[in-house]
């Protein structure tokens, strides 16, 4: 039913875009991804849920506000910020035919969720090492699958990211690689979005 | 998200102007410099106790869901999609989700903890 409406949509601007099947079928892929983005939003909506739900369960430990070390958790967030609007830029560059440009401020968008995970796992490993593991009760629990669950989607994204600009170093931009480019545009946007919430209610509520 | 309109015939470049399908450096200053804003005024308010109780909680709520907003209309240009919105009603629809699972999650797991 999507493939007979686009094609409707995409009569309707018949004279702005000239358009052929190829053009199609790759805004039909990235509406696919646009599908799997929500789908992914109803998986950390239940990791939230179930967060918010195990929160007060802390069985006598420590719990976060006691834990938490604010400054690096703060870095990350603006650090995640900039590298979303970094893809941004990556994008507008692709739309202006620069493929250095293009393939640059995807590098300076993957070193700055590489720095952003640095930071995650250094939380992590200060955790631990204080004694406090996914099974030291149920808060921790639901912290820490939560936590990790954006942190390896972000991973994933790193490596992707990666895949894409080999891709277009070979290619250059094509409509293939054009539609991979705004792909990953939106993943990473999203996985900001995502982080957002996480910084909101697992860290600022807890020390608030 | 109507940059979903890849200009795959770049050469031509006519209709450029258009339709704004893809963002330009101005919409993304302005979203990046937004989002800033408001993840600075929860730090700052709510880590110095400037706010504190209900007051916080909602407004670390209200700049979470705006910078949200901002996200979705200035980097991943929902406002500029073209006409039969798919992209919008599937998002509508996984918030709906989300929301009731959330909200649901909480309400009934909460009501467990009080008449237990």
């Amino acid at each position: 039913m999507a493939n007979n409406n686009n094609h409707a949509a995409a009569h309707a601007h018949a004279g702005n875009h000239g358009h052929d099947g190829h053009h199609d079928l790759e805004s039909l892929r990235l509406m696919g991804f646009w599908i799997f983005l929500i789908t992914d939003c109803i998986l950390f909506g239940t990791l939230f849920a179930t967060f918010a739900v195990l929160r007060e369960n802390t069985a006598a430990g420590p719990t976060g506000s006691e834990m938490f070390e604010m400054a690096g958790i703060i870095a990350e967030t603006f650090i995640l910020l900039t590298s979303s609007f970094t893809s941004g830029l990556a994008l507008l560059s692709m739309n202006r035919g620069d493929k250095k440009g293009l393939i640059g401020w995807l590098a300076v968008t993957a070193a700055l969720g590489a720095c952003f995970i640095g930071l995650e796992l250094n939380e992590f490993v200060h955790l631990v090492h204080e004694g406090v593991t996914i099974s030291t009760s149920a808060y921790w629990s639901a912290f820490y699958t939560l936590v990790s669950t954006h942190g390896i989607h972000v991973t994933i994204g790193l490596f992707w990211m990666i895949a894409i600009m080999i891709q277009l170093g070979r290619h250059g931009i094509t409509p293939v690689t054009r539609r991979k480019v705004n792909v990953i545009g939106l993943y990473w946007h999203f996985l900001d979005v995502v982080w957002i919430f996480v910084f909101t209610v697992v860290y600022m509520l807890e020390v608030m | 998200m109507a940059q979903q309109h890849p200009h795959s015939h770049g050469s031509h470049g006519a209709h450029g102007e258009s339709h704004e399908a893809h963002g330009s450096l101005k919409s993304y200053v302005i979203g990046y410099v937004l989002s800033l804003i408001l993840t600075i005024i929860p730090i700052v308010f709510v880590l110095n106790d400037i706010v504190e109780g209900t007051a916080a909680v909602v407004l670390l709520f209200v700049t979470a869901i705006l910078q949200f907003v901002v996200q979705l209309f200035f980097f991943m240009h929902l406002r500029e999609e073209s006409k039969p919105r798919w992209n919008l009603m599937t998002l509508l629809l996984g918030l709906m989700i989300v929301l009731i699972i959330v909200v649901g999650s909480i309400w009934i797991m909460l009501n467990n903890q009080v008449t237990y």
